[in-house]
């Protein structure tokens, strides 16, 4: 069987590679992209923990849950990308800087 | 299912919440086709009655029965939770009277703001009752979705757009943080529930690995509360956002972080000490982690607010300082803090929503939201004046005004919990304060207005909710001894001390 530790590493590495995303990322799409992968590795670790850890079934239903609430944030967030680009003709974080001071 | 069946009772003010929600997503369907103003007075009706049914049954529930939990330990119904309700309830009855008065949602379609209006204030009491990780995060996201839909509502705006963009941005990635960090907590554990937290971290040393997770979990707690260095969303979006959104955002969202926060932290990482006291479980210094926290939020906010020329720029970094205050209250580690919390959040609501009541009406006939535009307000009107003398000053915490009260009651916790330093860090930091806040003042009275200057007329509803908002300021002290009686319900926490 593949030990927890494997698991972890796995999901480490996606939260580094989500956060590294939205940092250097500048078109909005991408960083979505980037916080779907912060979730999933937290996703990763709930299952993981939950299939180690004796009796706690807690951690799939809490990534399930997670899984929906990923879900409607990444519609909300599209929406407001498309509603924004109908008014600026562009999704370029950097160029959104009207907001500044 | 009787478990479920026997929470509901204690469930009341939600239920009411849930109940006027559909019935106003019904009836903005049917009134599609109706001109705008009936269709929008029908609406705002039915939100100020739900609203307003579920101010007065949580203001009834309010230390009646036993603290206990609900809904198979998923919420906690006790003192904590009873004190929020009314809060969240009145900020949301402001924050409708005042988008009934605000330009920028004149001719524009209310109905989906006001169900996700209901939506959030349900969310922000779940929230504020949430013992389990899970409900934790469930609550907390309800809220952020709904508040990025309401700080994007003109969807034909630029800045409204961007400061949605932003908002969800940030928001995603501090709450996909602290969610990484409450899947490690779980790791850690084995299991989601609070108390079942406190009682694994109780056995053992965790060390260095506890602290990385409560800096990941602070994180989207901080984001919630706009603590530095989670606040950068928040001038962006304050100033983007439709004023009355910003008025909401600054008192709502803020509340129900602090009382996550001080659930998370005093029941599921600390154990009772005796005496109403905590001593944290675990091996990590999370009081050294809030400390830092409220030093930081206090003093950038204080120093930022002093440099900007927007005044709703200005009210977001007050805000942040505000927050970093009601931080140092929760380093107490004793129920004084929890007390300290609920009280100045009481009075907070009065004297921030005040000043965002005079910033709407302003905004009706100057159309502008910047500092100098506000010249010659004494004499164009001296009652709008005055009214912003009083929230300001409350705001700074200049006796006998409530602000005053309600920074005593921080001061008080924090020098009773041997904390002096950082009570001296605090008056110093609201020493600064009250530079930008009379820099406001400053161009009110005294600087001149070029050009003709027509005396301001305002209806008798923008006099009634001005009243009401400058009475809880100005008669704080009066109603000193009943706001004790209530906040100290505060402190019965479920399973604490």
């Amino acid at each position: 069987m593949i030990p927890l530790e494997h698991y972890l590493y796995i999901s480490a590495a996606l939260f580094s590679l989500g956060v590294f995303g939205v940092l250097t990322r500048r078109n909005a799409v991408n960083v979505l992209m980037s916080i779907e992968l912060i979730f999933n590795s937290a996703n990763i670790n709930l299952v993981a923990f939950s299939r180690f850890v004796e009796g706690a079934l807690g951690g799939q239903v809490f990534a399930l849950l997670v899984i929906v609430i990923a879900a409607c944030e990444a519609a909300v967030a599209l929406a407001i990308v498309m509603s924004l680009y109908r008014v600026v003709k562009h999704v370029n974080l950097d160029d959104a800087a009207e907001l500044k001071g | 299912m009787s478990d479920a069946l026997q929470s509901l009772p204690r469930f009341l003010p939600e239920l009411i919440l849930m109940a006027a929600l559909a019935v106003v997503i019904v009836a903005d369907l049917l009134t599609q086709r109706r001109p705008l103003q009936n269709s929008t007075d029908l609406l705002n009706g039915i939100t100020l009655v739900g609203l307003v049914g579920a101010l007065v049954t949580s203001w009834q529930a309010l230390g009646a029965g036993e603290a206990q939990s609900l809904f198979a330990s998923m919420l906690a119904d006790d003192g904590l939770l009873g004190v929020f309700r009314p809060i969240f309830c009145l900020t949301s009855i402001v924050v409708l009277l005042l988008g009934m008065r605000s330009k920028e949602l004149e001719g524009v379609r209310l109905g989906e703001m006001l169900a996700l209006l209901l939506t959030v204030t349900a969310a922000l009491m779940w929230m504020a009752g949430s013992v389990n990780l899970v409900m934790i995060y469930l609550s907390l996201e309800t809220v952020s979705v709904a508040s990025y839909l309401m700080v994007g509502y003109l969807s034909s705006d630029r800045l409204s757009n961007e400061a949605s963009l932003k908002y969800i941005l940030f928001g995603a990635v501090s709450t996909g943080a602290m969610l990484f960090g409450l899947s490690l907590l779980y790791g850690m554990t084995g299991t989601l529930d609070l108390y079942g937290v406190r009682a694994a971290l109780a056995e053992g040393a965790f060390g260095p690995g506890l602290l990385f997770v409560l800096i990941l979990i602070a994180a989207g707690i901080g984001f919630k509360i706009a603590a530095a260095p989670f606040h950068f969303w928040c001038p962006d979006v304050y100033t983007g956002a439709p004023t009355p959104v910003t008025a909401f955002l600054s008192v709502g969202p803020k509340a129900a972080g602090f009382a996550v926060l001080i659930r998370f932290f005093y029941l599921g990482l600390a154990e009772p000490a005796g005496g109403g006291a905590i001593a944290p479980v675990g091996g990590a210094d999370w009081q050294m982690l809030l400390m830092m926290l409220a030093v930081i939020t206090m003093t950038l906010g204080n120093v930022a607010a002093l440099l900007q020329t927007n005044v709703k720029r200005l009210l977001a970094y007050s805000s942040i300082a505000h927050a970093g205050t009601m931080l140092m209250a929760a380093c107490v580690l004793s129920v004084e803090g929890v007390q300290a919390i609920a009280a100045y959040l009481a009075i907070y609501l009065f004297m921030n929503l005040g000043a965002f009541a005079v910033v709407i009406l302003a905004h009706r006939v100057t159309g502008s939201f910047e500092i100098d535009s506000y010249a010659g307000f004494w004499k164009r009107s001296p009652l709008l004046t005055v009214a912003m003398g009083i929230f300001l000053f409350s705001l700074m915490g200049i006796p006998p005004f409530a602000g005053f009260l309600a920074k005593w009651y921080v001061f008080a916790a924090v020098i009773n919990a041997g904390l002096g330093w950082l009570a001296v860090i605090g008056v110093l930091n609201a020493a600064v304060a009250a530079f930008y806040y009379v820099k406001v003042l400053r161009v009110m009275v005294i600087d001149q207005e070029i050009g003709p200057t027509p005396a301001l007329a305002f209806s008798r509803l923008d006099l009634a909710l001005l009243v009401v908002l400058v009475v809880p300021n100005v008669l704080g002290l009066l109603f000193w001894g009943s706001l004790d009686r209530v906040t100290e319900v505060s402190q019965t926490l479920l399973e604490l001390g």
